[in-house]
C-alpha cells in the first residue's frame, strides 16, 4: 500500500470523529427560508409575465394605430419639368 | 391550480423532512469540520447548513432526479468557500492549521468522498491544484506544525 493512501486513511479516520448532535430548529428554519425563497421566485415569476403581457398589447395595439406597413405618403414632390 | 400546488407542498414538506432526518447530522458534521468549530458549539456550522438546507428546499421541485444530498453539499461548499476567505483562522478542532481552501477540499475529498474531477470542477481550480492543495492538506492533518497555527500559516491564503 503507497504512503498517500495510508496517510488519506488516517486522515479519514480522524475526520470522522465524534459527530455532534442536530438542533432541532434547524428544520423548520431551513423550510421557513427556503418558502419564502419559493415565494419570492414564484411572485418574480408572475410579474415577468405581466410586464410580459403587457408589452405585448401595447406593441399590438400601438401596431393597430400606426399600422407600420402602410407606406407614407411622399414628402417630396418629384421634380416639375418640361412645362 | 390551487390544489394542485397544496399537494406539491405537503409532498415536498414530506419528503425534505425525511431529507433532513437523514442527511443534517452528516452535512452538520462537515461544516464543523470547516468552520473547525467544536461540536458542541458550532453556531457558524449551524448557519452554514441552515442556508444550504434551505436552498435546497427551495430548489426541492427542480432536481428532476439529482440526489438532494449532492445539491445540498454543493451548496455549503460554495457558501462556505464564499464566506471563507474572509476569516483565515481556524478556532480549534482537527482541522484549525488547515487554511479554508485546504479544509473545504480535504473534506470533500475525504470525509464526503468526493471525486477529485468533481472537486474540481465544483470550485472551478484546475485538477492539478486541487490534487496539490489536497496532499498538502494531508500532510498538515498528520503533522500540524508545533505550538498554536502559526502566522505564516494562516498568511498562506488561496488564490
Amino acid at each position: 500500500m503507497n504512503g498517500q493512501a495510508r496517510m488519506e486513511r488516517e486522515v479519514r479516520a480522524i475526520l470522522d470523529g465524534a459527530q455532534g448532535a442536530v438542533p432541532p430548529e434547524i428544520h423548520p428554519e431551513a423550510v421557513r427560508r427556503g418558502g419564502r425563497m419559493l415565494r419570492r421566485r414564484r411572485v418574480l415569476r408572475r410579474l415577468t409575465w405581466l410586464a410580459l403581457c403587457l408589452a405585448l398589447t401595447a406593441f399590438f395595439v400601438w401596431v393597430l394605430l400606426a399600422r407600420p406597413w402602410v407606406e407614407p405618403p411622399s414628402k417630396t414632390t418629384p421634380p416639375l419639368t418640361g412645362w | 391550480m390551487r390544489e394542485r400546488r397544496a399537494s406539491q407542498d405537503a409532498r415536498r414538506a414530506r419528503e425534505f423532512e425525511a431529507f433532513v432526518a437523514g442527511a443534517a447530522g452528516r452535512l452538520l458534521h462537515a461544516a464543523t469540520l470547516l468552520t473547525t468549530e467544536p461540536p458542541d458549539d458550532n453556531p457558524r456550522a449551524r448557519k452554514l447548513i441552515t442556508a444550504a438546507l434551505a436552498r435546497t428546499y427551495a430548489s426541492w421541485d427542480r432536481l428532476r432526479g439529482e440526489d438532494p444530498y449532492d445539491r445540498a453539499r454543493q451548496e455549503l461548499a460554495l457558501r462556505f468557500a464564499r464566506a471563507a476567505w474572509h476569516q483565515h483562522r481556524g478556532y480549534g478542532g482537527v482541522l484549525r492549521h488547515l487554511g479554508p481552501q485546504e479544509r473545504l477540499i480535504l473534506v470533500l475529498r475525504l470525509y464526503e468522498g468526493v471525486g477529485e474531477e468533481q472537486v474540481s470542477a465544483l470550485l472551478g481550480l484546475p485538477m492539478e491544484r486541487v490534487r496539490t492543495i489536497h496532499a498538502r492538506a494531508v500532510a498538515l492533518v498528520l503533522h500540524p506544525p508545533r505550538g498554536p497555527a502559526p502566522a505564516a500559516a494562516l498568511e498562506r491564503v488561496p488564490s
